[in-house]
């Protein structure tokens, strides 16, 4: 299987950690990845967050998003084993994305497609203008009956 | 438990009421709940939306059952494993006291 897996590996720093150390971080992470001839798409920072439960005495970490594109699941390997045992990494995850987001993908498709076949069928242009109205409801029927919405 | 899902099919047996079908006759009006997920569309449940996933989680920090908040079934085992993921990241608590 030759297809590309797309992962997402989010990771735990200690707040004491200067800037330097976490851009070391993600440069060693970023060596490990061009190691195994994969690609780092998008980095993305949020900076210190308050946790949800103490983990290890720290009540706040930073937190730090990679996307990471591979054609072989060795790069999460290596990647697990390395962060696990850095010691100013105090939680990380990698999940495999690219099934999921294909078949979000796959829903929201069907559902354009649903939409502008029904309002053919109806005699209106198959995508709604920009300004229009939902007064015909023709957008989902799933909701029929319902009074409230929210 | 069944009474509040099937809006449409009230007319026909609502009037009985039997048994474990509660709080319907004491005057206990319910809305009928309709999956959050479904009305908004949302297709992929993102384990880092923290606001996304904050309303299925009561004071406890225990997982809102599907009879409570109305999930459909399919977007419930997605809010699932999206709270499981959350929780491992300390977005969210496991629980809380």
């Amino acid at each position: 299987m030759s297809t590309t897996r797309q992962y997402e590996l989010v990771y735990l720093i200690t707040p004491e950690a200067s800037e330097q150390e976490v851009a070391d971080l993600h440069t060693q992470i970023e060596q490990i990845v061009q190691r195994f001839h994969s690609t780092l798409d998008k980095t993305e920072n949020w900076g210190r967050r308050k946790l949800a439960y103490e983990i290890g005495h720290h009540r706040e970490a930073i937190y730090v998003v990679e996307t990471i594109s591979s054609t072989s699941g060795d790069v999460v390997k290596e990647i697990d084993r390395r962060l696990r045992v850095i010691d100013q990494v105090i939680r990380h995850l990698v999940v495999r994305v690219d099934e999921e987001i294909q078949v979000a993908e796959r829903r929201r498709d069907a559902r354009k497609a649903n939409q502008a076949r029904r309002r053919v069928a109806r005699g209106l242009p198959p995508e709604p203008a920009p300004g229009e109205q939902r007064g015909d409801q023709d957008m989902d029927d799933d909701r029929e009956g319902m009074e409230v919405q929210r | 438990m069944s009474e509040e899902r099937g809006g449409r099919g009230r007319g026909k047996g609502g009037d009985k009421d039997k048994g474990k079908d509660g709080p319907r006759r004491g005057g206990f009006f319910r809305r009928r709940r309709v999956c959050k997920f479904c009305a908004e569309k949302v297709d992929y449940i993102n384990y880092k939306d923290v606001r996304l996933l904050a309303p299925f989680l009561p004071e406890r920090g225990k997982i809102q059952p599907r009879r409570i908040s109305g999930t459909c079934a399919m977007h419930q085992r997605k809010l699932q494993t999206a709270i499981k993921r959350a929780r491992q990241l300390a977005l969210v608590p496991y629980v809380t006291d």
